[in-house]
């Protein structure tokens, strides 16, 4: 019997090469800020997009969320993806769009992902929408061309892997805690040329939020794509949605038969038991370098390979980092709750639960990942929770995940963040990134050095 | 430029190492330099922060040295371009004049990049990447055809068929697809009616 992967790329396949290459019939391409090399490529051969119907636009990476743009590059970012969608008719959630906000966020959100979809973005997040049961993966500018020159992507079928969660998550571990857990063990290339499906009982109890997280942090385990099999969660989370289909009932029917069959074939299986999974934190440059709040710094004297121990001292290096000391006496010098990772409504509200009557030691923003996201937060008083803890409530945007709007953390600075990258310099040159979930994040922002959210968690929530 | 490249069979030429895995396409080329035109130059934005310490050059890196001066083959860690899909880390190499990668693991999204724009992603072990490292700096001839990689010994790479057929070639994807077509025309109509809740209802 096929997996749930297995019958999102047959329903897509248009043709197979000898060589094993297959044409894709692409559902759905969401272009950005970032997709101007493509528009480029596509204008030099005098071509228009092909099917503007299923291309949707929406600026991200580079708006602003504090105030009108003042630097011209970046403003000239921004209009030039206003110009190019509409010279070619595809539909824009612009700047100061009621239904603007993160890709990753707002395309589920309005239902323009559907289960059943075949999805790209120029954006290595695009994995994403997975979570619905699509099949999405991020692209190349040349590829972004290709696309919109022929709503088609050639492609070769991935390997199928399957990582079961097992049990049930404890108190104050969230979806960015399971998926940091499978990348530390598996590493930032574990799950290279893979198609990975999140499975198990923790999978199936997770909300739309908690496996968009899943899926988005797929790419940093190296995944080609990540998915989850649509379910009752899925389908009640949809319905009602601006784009969701007329004819809902009858599309559940069909999604509802993508899950993979009780006897398909994996190519790969890992099986991780949710008692051993604990609120994470990273402590070095790579996803990978993932460890429990409760541990201690890695030393790379320990290490047992040399090359391994170099890397290590590097990273620590990088960050500020004494080898050997807990990672909960690791000051911070700001907070940032944002990105396709972790800014739903779902993530705020974890966030604001630990913060709520209390004040946070360090500065700090919150993002929400569109603008829908911030006018329910606001609905719900979450922004009274966030102001009066101290912390800044700006727009909706990619922020300072990526700083490509000018949302920088400065050389030097320590950041516990809610993004899907440590890198060097992600979040700015010289820039030391520690990721976790939002909940975590609060938690640092309330003692100023990295914590264990369950304590907090305590009483509440 | 992006658009056709031209294809190659051959390419001989220095080989630089980088001993440093996870290099990151954020390494490769930071956010901040992406909203330049391509026309410009993307050759100078080549793992800028890397190299440098604060505005000067950083005179241990690797790159900074003599001997890596008009390199055109990297040779580097594991896990080499993960991260972002941005494009701009290929055409930072390309335009550093960088025609091949070596390395025991690249980015999945990065090696398609790369042999968009003609710069081939090499696949070698561990303990071959270590070797070719060591052997820095050397002139390496790599050969597409017998998928080897020659300079004082022979060390053979692993390459998808269908990219190795594209380098050689020098295919250009949009030509290739259109050739097909009245293939995609008809998949369209059996989408739709399969599943016309792709189109969205505006």
């Amino acid at each position: 019997m096929r997996a749930l992967f297995d019958k999102l790329w047959d329903d897509h396949v248009i043709l197979t090469r000898d060589d094993g290459a297959a044409l894709l019939w692409v559902d759905r391409h969401y272009v950005h800020e970032g997709s101007h090399h493509g528009f480029r490529a596509l204008a030099a051969r005098g071509m228009t997009v092909a099917e503007p119907g299923l291309t949707v636009g929406v600026a991200d990476h580079y708006v602003p969320t504090r105030g009108p743009v003042s630097d011209p590059d970046i403003a000239r970012m921004v209009q030039t993806l206003q110009d190019n969608t509409a010279t070619q008719g595809i539909r824009l959630f612009g700047l100061g769009h009621p239904g603007q906000g993160i890709v990753h966020v707002m395309g589920p959100e309005q239902g323009l992902t559907l289960p059943g979809m075949l999805v790209v973005c120029g954006d290595s997040h695009t994995a994403t929408h997975g979570a619905l049961g699509a099949y999405g993966f991020g692209i190349g500018a040349t590829e972004v061309a290709h696309v919109l020159a022929t709503q088609t992507i050639w492609q070769k079928k991935p390997a199928r892997m399957r990582i079961t969660f097992t049990g049930q998550a404890g108190s104050g571990v969230g979806a960015k805690d399971i998926a940091l857990a499978w990348i530390a063990r598996l590493g930032a290339d574990g799950a290279r040329g893979h198609a990975v499906e999140y499975a198990g009982d923790a999978v199936r109890a997770l909300s739309v939020a908690g496996r968009l997280t899943l899926c988005n942090l797929s790419i940093e385990g190296g995944a080609r794509t990540g998915m989850v099999a649509p379910d009752q969660v899925t389908f009640d989370w949809l319905r009602g949605r601006p784009f969701a289909p007329d004819d809902f009932d009858a599309a559940c029917e069909q999604w509802a038969a993508l899950a993979s069959g009780p006897d398909a074939v994996f190519d790969r299986e890992v099986t991780i038991d949710m008692a051993d999974v604990a609120p994470i934190v990273t402590w070095g440059t790579s996803p990978e370098d993932a460890l429990p709040i409760t541990a201690t710094i890695p030393d790379p004297a320990r290490a047992t390979d040399p090359a391994e121990a170099a890397r290590i001292a590097q990273a620590l290096d990088y960050m500020g980092l004494t080898a050997g000391r807990p990672l909960d006496s690791v000051a911070v010098d700001q907070v940032f709750i944002g990105s396709c990772t972790n800014a739903r409504i779902e993530d705020l509200r974890a966030a604001a639960a630990v913060l709520a009557g209390r004040k946070a030691r360090v500065p700090g923003m919150v993002s929400p990942g569109s603008a829908l996201v911030k006018a329910q937060a606001e609905a719900e008083g979450l922004d009274r929770i966030f102001i009066d803890a101290g912390l800044e409530w700006v727009g909706a945007g990619c922020s300072m995940c990526v700083g490509m709007n000018g949302d920088l953390v400065a050389p030097g600075k320590r950041c516990a963040s809610s993004t899907n990258r440590n890198f060097r310099g992600r979040q700015g040159p010289g820039a030391r990134t520690h990721l976790m979930s939002p909940a975590m994040v609060a938690a640092a922002a309330v003692t100023g050095h990295l914590t264990d959210v369950r304590p907090l968690l305590e009483g509440r929530a | 430029m992006t658009g056709p490249t031209k294809g190659w069979t051959v390419h001989q030429g220095r080989a630089a190492a980088l001993p440093i895995e996870n290099i990151d396409t954020d390494q490769i080329i930071p956010a901040r330099f992406m909203s330049a035109p391509r026309a410009s130059g993307y050759g100078r934005f080549l793992l800028h922060d890397l190299r440098r310490d604060g505005d000067a050059l950083r005179p241990d890196f690797p790159l900074n040295h003599t001997a890596a001066q008009g390199a055109s083959i990297l040779i580097t860690r594991r896990n080499f371009g993960g991260g972002s899909s941005r494009e701009a880390a290929v055409y930072a190499l390309v335009d550093a004049g960088f025609r091949v990668v070596i390395a025991p693991s690249f980015g999945d999204i990065f090696a398609g990049n790369a042999v968009n724009n003609g710069l081939l992603p090499a696949r070698v072990s561990e303990a071959q990447a270590e070797a070719l490292l060591a052997s820095c700096p050397a002139t390496l001839t790599v050969d597409l055809d017998s998928l080897s990689i020659v300079g004082a010994d022979s060390t053979p790479f692993a390459l998808d068929p269908v990219w190795r057929q594209k380098l050689i070639n020098g295919w250009d994807d949009i030509d290739l697809t259109a050739s097909h077509g009245a293939a995609i025309t008809a998949f369209a109509a059996r989408r739709r009616r399969a599943a016309p809740w792709v189109w969205p209802v505006a």
